[in-house]
């Protein structure tokens, strides 16, 4: 008998697994499943890029790079954030090539938090912040994002949640789970709250590109912005790279050369074949990209439509890949809902509490995939639906 | 680019009816969208795009390089579409180089791809020369990778 578990942290031991495994561990042995559960783009990517990393390979160029990742990375990095986003980054002192937006927020909560400290962050929202924050023995602090409002961030919750003690503020826009995205007058008033209350802001854009309605703003690129924001971004969703696992931080110097550390000793660099593919990417990957990012609206066209006619209520979302439609009129929970739907239809969505409490009464379906597929899935729920008792 | 087109071209195997309901039009009005798209010569046909490994084993398919005489014999087009009357003749295309016309066949066996071309291309007034080579092995075909060593296999069918 296994009982190792005695050896496991008190606060590791303590923190929930991540609700979307249990989904995965049943789907995956399920023959004929049709999964709205996919948190990555189903394109391959692009030839260009990955000829980028083969290229690598057969120059032999297969060591260790700089810490904060080759010059050249960097220097490209710093340009694609400039004409993109707005605020100029110097390559040499204030930007870090990470493992993807993942670890780069990972590190930035090591550098940043002391034990106790408090982190505000906007739900529902990716399974990983209030986790990490509670694995460096600091506390989470949620603000419940509503569908009246398409899940942005209300500054006025914003307020409302923050208390003494509160240090950073994780922004995610556009969102996942939810396609959420905010305004300039949005941004405007949450940054002014935290320069008002001297907050640091992470602020996570990873689906930046993949915005449909609208344009981006970065909150870095606000006035009094730059200096407390460190903007994280990677290559996983905009150019189809996740397997790559390569991403970037850019902020102040003091804060990236904190992050700097805990990344020098934990990871080292991350795989030169990886950042030369997202030079490529960044560089050239452009068309590409918009290629992706039309097709996914199109998609989500058609599951917000489908949806709806269902009479499962969804928002439009307004960037990444995922609808969030509101399941409560079934008079199920999330999770039996999703379980319900898995078993008798076999088609996996992810219950919205696995992104924090208030994504209940929503379930996650990723339009990352084909239309085949979300055509069958839209007849698979109808079917569902027509099983439910009627109410 | 048409709609209905679009979704044909990017390679799903969707009906008219599904074709409808993504588009948010009836399968009717998509029936007549490609009605009218056969009628303008737009859309030629619809085939489903099989692997040559699942294709009847014997089948054999070559690929003919012709070169062309035009005088007195009514130009390239005339020739071309004589060639491309045969029902052995998958396509035929006129094109730029050391050729003329690219002409791609499928018979029962190697056999009767010699006897086309000896017996009925070699006949033709105006052809000139062929040079015929045979497929052997098919990594894609129309756009679809036939290794079965797929992309994204490994990939998770629940993700964060």
């Amino acid at each position: 008998m296994d009982s190792s578990g005695r050896f496991v942290a008190r606060h590791v031991a303590t923190l929930p697994k991540s609700g979307i495994r249990d989904f995965f561990a049943i789907v995956s042995k399920m023959k004929d499943a049709v999964s709205l559960g996919i948190g990555e783009p189903d394109f391959v990517t692009p030839y260009h890029i990955r000829e980028a990393a083969i290229a690598s390979l057969e120059k032999g160029r297969t060591s260790y790079t700089d810490n904060r990742g080759t010059q050249q990375f960097r220097e490209e990095v710093s340009r694609y954030v400039a004409r993109n986003y707005g605020p100029e980054y110097d390559p040499d002192t204030e930007i870090l090539g990470t493992i993807g937006v993942s670890e780069a927020l990972d590190i930035l909560l090591r550098a940043v938090l002391n034990p106790g400290d408090k982190v505000l962050y906007h739900e529902p929202c990716y399974v990983s912040y209030a986790p990490s924050v509670t694995l460096c023995h600091a506390e989470a602090i949620p603000i419940r994002t509503v569908s009246a409002d398409q899940f942005a961030l209300d500054p006025a919750a914003l307020r409302a949640a923050w208390q003494p003690g509160c240090k950073l503020l994780v922004l995610n826009f556009p969102t996942n789970p939810t396609g959420g995205t905010a305004d300039r007058a949005k941004l405007e008033a949450i940054a002014k709250f935290a320069i008002e209350k001297d907050l640091l802001v992470a602020s996570d854009e990873i689906y930046s590109e993949l915005t449909f309605e609208g344009d981006h703003v970065s909150i870095a690129s606000l006035p009094g912005m730059r200096e407390r924001t460190v903007f994280l971004h990677g290559f996983s969703k905009a150019f189809a790279m996740t397997g790559f696992r390569i991403g970037y931080a850019c902020g102040p110097a003091a804060v990236i050369d904190g992050m700097l550390k805990v990344h020098q000793y934990g990871i080292m660099c991350a795989p030169i074949m990886s950042q030369e593919a997202a030079v490529e990417a960044l560089r050239n990957g452009r068309d590409s990209m918009l290629h992706m990012r039309d097709k996914y609206r199109e998609r989500r066209d058609f599951i917000v439509r489908r949806f709806n006619e269902l009479g499962l209520k969804c928002h439009l979302p307004r960037g990444a890949f995922y609808a969030f439609p509101d399941i409560t009129s079934t008079g199920l929970d999330s999770m039996t809902f999703a379980q319900k739907l898995l078993e008798q239809q076999k088609v996996a969505m992810v219950p919205g509490t696995a992104f924090g409490a208030a994504g209940a009464g929503f379930c996650r379906a990723s339009f990352s995939t084909s239309y085949e597929r979300i055509h069958e899935a839209g007849e698979r729920i109808a079917r569902f639906l027509d099983g439910l008792p009627r109410r | 680019m048409n709609s209905v087109l679009k979704l044909i071209l990017d390679g799903e195997a969707l009906d008219t009816a599904q074709i409808g309901r993504i588009l948010g039009l009836g399968a009717e009005a998509v029936d007549r969208e490609l009605a009218a798209l056969r009628q303008q010569g737009v859309l030629l046909g619809m085939r489903p795009v099989l692997n040559p490994g699942f294709e009847s084993e014997h089948r054999v398919r070559a690929v003919i390089e012709i070169k062309v005489r035009t005088e007195g014999v009514g130009g390239f087009d005339a020739i071309a579409e004589r060639i491309s009357a045969f029902e052995q003749v998958e396509s035929c295309y006129l094109m730029s180089g050391g050729y003329d016309l690219l002409v791609v066949v499928t018979a029962d066996n190697l056999y009767k791809v010699a006897g086309f071309v000896h017996e009925r291309l070699a006949r033709i007034d105006g052809v000139q020369g062929t040079s015929t080579h045979f497929f052997l092995r098919a990594y894609k075909k129309d756009g679809f990778i036939v290794s079965s060593d797929a992309a994204g296999r490994d990939r998770p069918s629940v993700s964060p």
